[in-house]
C-alpha cells in the first residue's frame, strides 16, 4: 500500500498555494505509506538546470559545495540547502559533468531540470513536509507520495517520485514483477537505474521511451504492453501530468477536476480540502486507459 | 432527525451511537455530516435506522448491514455494503471497486457508476446500478440478482455459480462459464420487482439476462479449455 496525491493547476492564481495544497494532500495519506515522503514540485521553467541532490550529513557534505562545483565547472553555480537536499543552479551546457562529480562525490541524486525540484525522505510525511518545508513552495504541478515499502529497502534512494531524466518523474503504487528483466533490457540500451526499486525501473522505462521521441501519453500507454504488476502511476514532464493504471486495477485511484485544477489521489479524502471540491467532477479513472493535461510550454 | 458531524465526532463514536440506535429498533432517523471520505462509516448497523450520509465516504461504508438503510448523498470508495445481510444501501453518486461483495440479502443502489469487482462473490444480496459496472463484475457470484441499466466491463460472471445478471447496455465480454440466457416471464416479473425497490424507471424487456453455463461445478475433463 502507498499513497499518491497530485495537482494540476489550470488556474494560474493558485500557483503560490500548490505547496500547501499538496502538503494537505499527503499528510492525509499517512497511513497509507507512514515510511517516507517525497514530492516533485514543478516550477516555471528557467535557464538554468537545477539539480536536487541530498547528503548523509548535511552539515560536512555542503560546506564549501558551492565554491569546489563552481571551481570545478568554471562557471557560476548556486546553491540552495533545504534540509538533507540542495538544489545546485547550473549552465546547462554544465549540467551533465556537474551531475556526475556531485555524484562522485558521494552525493544521492534526487533530480534534475530547468524546472523541477524533488524533495524526499524517510519518516512521516507531516515531518518530511515540515522539514523542506513544502507548504511554502509554489509552482505549476507537483506529485506526492507516500511509501509502504515492499519491493525494497525504507531509504531515501528507496522514497518516491523517482526521476531518470531531465524534468522527468514518477510515483507509483503497485509492484511490478518484470522489474528486473526489464532493469537488464534497459541497461542494454544504455539507460542507468540507480537502486533495486521497481518503480525506478518504471520511470526509467519511461524515460527511454520519452528519448526515443514518444509522448509521456505514448510513453504511458507503453507500460500497459511491458510492465508486468500492479500500477497505479502518476507522472509528470516539465508540462506534463499524466495517469494511468495498470488493466486489473486493484491500486485505488480518484481524480477530480474543476476549471481551476486536476487533482489526482489514492483516496477521495485527500480531495476534501481542495477549493471548490464540493462542485469538482469527481471520478475513477478507468483501467489501462492513459490520461495526460498537459500546460503551453 | 439526529445530525452526526464527523468534523465534531470521531469515527468510532459516530459508528458507536448509529450501532446503538439499532440495536434499540427505535426505527430512528440519523444524518451523518462531513464524511470526508472516512473509512467504515456506519457499519455494522444491526437493526432499522435510516442513516443519511452527506458527503462522500471511503472504504467500506454501510459494511455488514443488517436491516438498516443507509444512503450516501456523494460517492463510496471501495467495498461499499461489502457482506451486507438485509435492509437498503443506496450511493447516490459512483460506487468503486467491488461494491456489495460478498453480500448475502438486502439491496444495494448505485445512482452512478459502479467500478470493477462490482457484486464479487454475491451470496444473495440484489445489487442495482443505474450506470456502467466495471470489469470481473459478479466474478463467482453465488446468488442474488445484478441489474445494470448501463453497460458491463470485461469478463462479467466469470466462474458464475447460481446469480442472475441482468444488463441493459452492452457487455464488453462475458467471464468463463457466463453465457446469455433467455428471458422468461418469470425473469421479467423478477426484474420488475427489482427496478421498482430500487426507484428506477426501465423497461425489464429492455435488459438481457446472463446467467452460468454450469460447466465449472465440478471437474469434468471435457471441460478443461474452460478453466
Amino acid at each position: 500500500m502507498c499513497g499518491i496525491v497530485g495537482l494540476f493547476l489550470k488556474n494560474d492564481d493558485l500557483q503560490p498555494r500548490l505547496g500547501a495544497m499538496l502538503t494537505d494532500m499527503l499528510v492525509t495519506m499517512t497511513d497509507r505509506g507512514p515510511d517516507s515522503a517525497g514530492i516533485a514540485i514543478y516550477g516555471t521553467p528557467g535557464a538554468a538546470v537545477k539539480i536536487t541532490v541530498q547528503a548523509a550529513d548535511p552539515a560536512a557534505d555542503f560546506d564549501g559545495l558551492e565554491a569546489a562545483l563552481g571551481a570545478e565547472l568554471g562557471a557560476p553555480v548556486g546553491v540552495r540547502v533545504v534540509d538533507t537536499h540542495a538544489v545546485l543552479a547550473v549552465p546547462p551546457e554544465h549540467a551533465e559533468a556537474a551531475q556526475d562529480w556531485l555524484e562522485a562525490r558521494g552525493l544521492r541524486l534526487m533530480g534534475s531540470g530547468t524546472a523541477m525540484e524533488i524533495y524526499k525522505e524517510v519518516g512521516l510525511p507531516r515531518d518530511v513536509a515540515a522539514r523542506f518545508g513544502l507548504r511554502d513552495m509554489g509552482g505549476t504541478h507537483g506529485i506526492g507520495h507516500t511509501r509502504m515499502a515492499t519491493e525494497s529497502a525504507v531509504t531515501t534512494l528507496g522514497a518516491h517520485p523517482f526521476s531518470t531524466g531531465a524534468d522527468q518523474c514518477l510515483v507509483h503504487n503497485g509492484s511490478l514483477s518484470n522489474h528486473n528483466d526489464m532493469r537488464r533490457r534497459l541497461a542494454r540500451k544504455g539507460v542507468v537505474t540507480r537502486t533495486e526499486n521497481d518503480t525506478e525501473v518504471g520511470a526509467a522505462y519511461i524515460s527511454s521511451k520519452l528519448a526515443e521521441g514518444a509522448t509521456l501519453g505514448e510513453a504511458l500507454e507503453g507500460t500497459l504492453q511491458d510492465l508486468d504488476g500492479f500500477f497505479t502511476f502518476v507522472a509528470g514532464t516539465r508540462t506534463g501530468f499524466g495517469v494511468v493504471r495498470d488493466p486489473i486495477a486493484c491500486k485505488p485511484a480518484v481524480m477530480a477536476e474543476t476549471a481551476d485544477y486536476v487533482a489526482f489521489a489514492s483516496e477521495y479524502r485527500a480531495f476534501a480540502d481542495l477549493p471548490g471540491i464540493d462542485a469538482a467532477r469527481v471520478w475513477e479513472p478507468e483501467p489501462a486507459r492513459v490520461y495526460i493535461w498537459e500546460r503551453a510550454a | 432527525m439526529t445530525v452526526l458531524d464527523m468534523a465534531q465526532m470521531r469515527l468510532r463514536e459516530v459508528n458507536a451511537t448509529l450501532q446503538a440506535a439499532a440495536k434499540a429498533r427505535g426505527n430512528d432517523g440519523f444524518e451523518v455530516i462531513n464524511p470526508r471520505g472516512s473509512h467504515a462509516v456506519a457499519v455494522g448497523l444491526d437493526g432499522p435506522l435510516s442513516v443519511t450520509v452527506r458527503g462522500s465516504t471511503g472504504y467500506y461504508c454501510a459494511g455488514m448491514n443488517k436491516a438498516a438503510t443507509v444512503t450516501v448523498a456523494g460517492s463510496a470508495g471501495p467495498g461499499v455494503a461489502e457482506n451486507m445481510m438485509s435492509g437498503m444501501v443506496v450511493v447516490e453518486g459512483d460506487a468503486s471497486q467491488y461494491a456489495g461483495a460478498t453480500g448475502r440479502g438486502g439491496m444495494l443502489v448505485v445512482r452512478g457508476n459502479a467500478a470493477s469487482r462490482c457484486g464479487i462473490s454475491m451470496k444473495g444480496i440484489d445489487i442495482v446500478v443505474q450506470g456502467n459496472i466495471g470489469h470481473m463484475s459478479a466474478f463467482m457470484a453465488q446468488k442474488g440478482n445484478l441489474v445494470v441499466l448501463g453497460d458491463a466491463g470485461d469478463a462479467l460472471g466469470d466462474s458464475l455459480y447460481e446469480a442472475r445478471l441482468f444488463v441493459r447496455g452492452c457487455v464488453a465480454s462475458l467471464g468463463t462459464d457466463c453465457v446469455e440466457k433467455e428471458m422468461r416471464a418469470e425473469h421479467l416479473d423478477l426484474l420488475s420487482g427489482l427496478l421498482a425497490k430500487a426507484g428506477v424507471d426501465a423497461d425489464p424487456a429492455s435488459f438481457r439476462r446472463y446467467g452460468s453455463a454450469r460447466k465449472l461445478y465440478h471437474f469434468d475433463i471435457d471441460n478443461a479449455a474452460a478453466y
